[in-house]
């Protein structure tokens, strides 16, 4: 059916608009149903696939048998082995979290404060790597820590340590060099909160006496917190789903529930059991995100209804 | 706002020292002169590792693969995104937040969790190894991002041009071809380059599904990495580097990288 009626504007008025809801029906839903068969076909139904998957038992000889038992999640939640993968990366998604929310935010206000064309160019450094595969920025703190990496070296020619510091294969170079890979989505966040917000709030509360620390602890974080637990949120997320990193950075003895669920699938071949672990991960995931989500939601709504 | 002092500037400087170390330190490697991971100052830089790139035929054959791959996905992914963005924009329906987030979802689920969930699909209905259908994975993967930036180009679009266009007698498809097409176009080509980026850098998800004769770039090098780590994997990330930063060029003529990065203010 054509569009054969355009109102004319009389002379003066505002032309009349045809309401946006043009007989929705089945318009829309032709229009997106190539994505959405694509998404039923390829999104839903492996994601069904290995949730039955992850019921299945595993035979060391004979391999994935079709019964159904619910003994891989009970092995997941009661062997120590696996509290010992969940607990290091609950701690490291925290510990990066942390780190980018120390980080992170004081540049981001830095950057808020610069003329253009500076505000620009560094946020264009600093939200650049993103677009850099991930294996890239690993490699280059590969080869930043071992002990005799650059770090080390620097740090022992220039007699701050005697011995090297262990970062190649620990916790600590595989948490600095996640805190490198994620901190952009802490300044998105942030960048994004802070375009919200009235910068004359700011100079009233110079005006009115108070002193630059006080402004910025009193006036300005409160206003930036739902910036900062959003972006809080997204990086605690990818951190404790975080593959490569950890797989590169931390070797084969310190697992995360990533590289555990890749050892399971393609080093021992008990797919239930790495099916077990992905489905206990995306359910973390999907509940940290969402819940947190409404959470801030809920607690800030003000900010969001600007 | 308040301009910056003194320590506020020094501690930006350390930040973005510490942003582009690794990357600067990768590219330092991939000149050095000598077999094994080392600065080039004080033998002299050499051009022998990109040289070697050239007689590295898995290297090459990995490259060629995720370029393929990539045109393929982000081609398909755009061709998705368009309707999907024009009826998420155009339309009020029931089920219209809902569809968004099916559409976006793919951000949400982890990687890993993607590539379980796919091999397993791959394994059941028997197409491991097959290339239409990693590039059916990566489209899953991609679409988010093309649909972003579509949506950022068709929110919000006006109507009258394409209206008077139909009035005039021309059918629902010239007047999306000459009239609606070359108003979008610029989130269609940022979406279809954030798309190929996207795709070519992927290695989580990939890691599982690859094959020996379905391996990317990434997931050569990360095999590479896992072994031991020489100059040659270093100028192959030099290479990438350099190539990022020219679509990243492109990107900001076409659409504006902070519209990318960030999204419309």
């Amino acid at each position: 059916m054509a569009d054969a009626t355009v109102a004319m504007p009389a002379a003066g008025a505002a032309a009349p608009r045809r309401k946006s809801s043009e007989g929705a029906g089945a318009a829309p839903w032709l229009l997106a149903s190539p994505a959405l068969l694509l998404f039923i076909g390829l999104l839903l139904v492996p994601l069904l696939l290995t949730v039955l998957l992850s019921f299945h038992a595993f035979d060391g000889a004979r391999g994935v048998l079709p019964d159904t038992t619910w003994r891989n999640y009970v092995e997941v939640f009661s062997d120590g082995y696996y509290h010992e993968i969940f607990l290091r990366t609950g701690g490291l998604a925290l510990g990066v979290t942390l780190l980018c929310i120390v980080f992170g935010v004081p540049e981001t206000l830095i950057l808020a404060r610069m003329k253009s064309p500076w505000r620009a160019l560094f946020l264009i450094v600093i939200l650049g790597p993103l677009l850099i595969s991930v294996v890239v920025r690993t490699l280059g703190w590969a080869i930043l820590f071992g002990n005799n990496g650059l770090i080390n070296s620097s740090l022992m020619s220039l007699g701050i340590t005697s011995e090297p510091v262990r970062l190649m294969f620990s916790m600590t170079g595989v948490a600095i060099a996640l805190t490198h890979v994620l901190i952009p989505f802490m300044v998105i966040s942030v960048w994004a909160n802070l375009q919200k917000l009235d910068p004359q709030v700011e100079n009233a509360g110079l005006s009115l006496g108070a002193s630059p620390l006080k402004v910025f602890w009193r006036v300005m974080l409160p206003q930036l917190l739902p910036g900062i637990l959003s972006g809080g949120i997204i990086v605690f997320a990818l951190s404790a789903s975080a593959f490569a990193t950890p797989a590169l950075l931390g070797g084969r003895k310190l697992k995360v529930v990533a590289t555990a669920a890749y050892d399971e699938f393609l080093n021992t071949l008990n797919w239930p059991l790495g099916a077990t672990i992905a489905m206990l991960l995306l359910l973390a995931n999907v509940v940290i995100i969402l819940g947190a989500n409404r959470w801030v939601e809920r607690r800030f709504s003000q900010v969001f209804d600007a | 706002m308040r301009k910056n002092g003194l320590f506020s500037l020094l501690y930006h400087a350390v930040f973005i020292g510490f942003i582009v170390a690794p990357l600067v330190v990768v590219m330092l490697v991939s000149f050095t002169s000598k077999g094994f991971i080392s600065m080039p100052f004080t033998e002299g830089f050499s051009l022998r590792w990109f040289r070697a790139i050239l007689d590295s035929t898995e290297i090459i054959r990995a490259f060629w693969f995720s370029l393929w791959l990539g045109l393929a996905s982000a081609s398909i992914a755009i061709l998705l995104a368009v309707p999907g963005a024009l009826a998420l924009t155009r339309y009020k329906f029931p089920g219209r937040g809902v569809l968004m987030g099916f559409f976006m979802s793919p951000l949400m689920i982890p990687h890993v969790v993607l590539g379980v969930a796919f091999l397993r699909f791959f394994t059941t209905i028997n197409v491991t190894g097959s290339f239409v259908w990693l590039a059916a994975t990566h489209v899953i993967v991609i679409i988010p991002y093309a649909l972003r930036l579509v949506l950022s180009s068709a929110t919000g679009l006006d109507r009258d041009a394409e209206r008077a266009a139909l009035s005039l007698g021309a059918s629902r498809f010239t007047a999306f071809r000459r009239v609606v097409l070359p108003l979008i176009l610029p989130g269609v080509a940022g979406g279809w380059m954030l798309a190929f980026i996207q795709s070519f850098d992927e290695l989580t998800m990939t890691v599982f599904v690859a094959t020996p004769g379905t391996t990317t770039l990434p997931v050569a090098m990360y095999n590479q990495i896992a072994q031991t780590i020489d100059p040659l994997v270093a100028a192959v990330a030099t290479v990438l580097i350099v190539g990022t930063l020219a679509v990243m060029l492109i990107m900001d003529r076409l659409v504006g990288l902070d519209r990318v990065l960030i999204g419309k203010n």
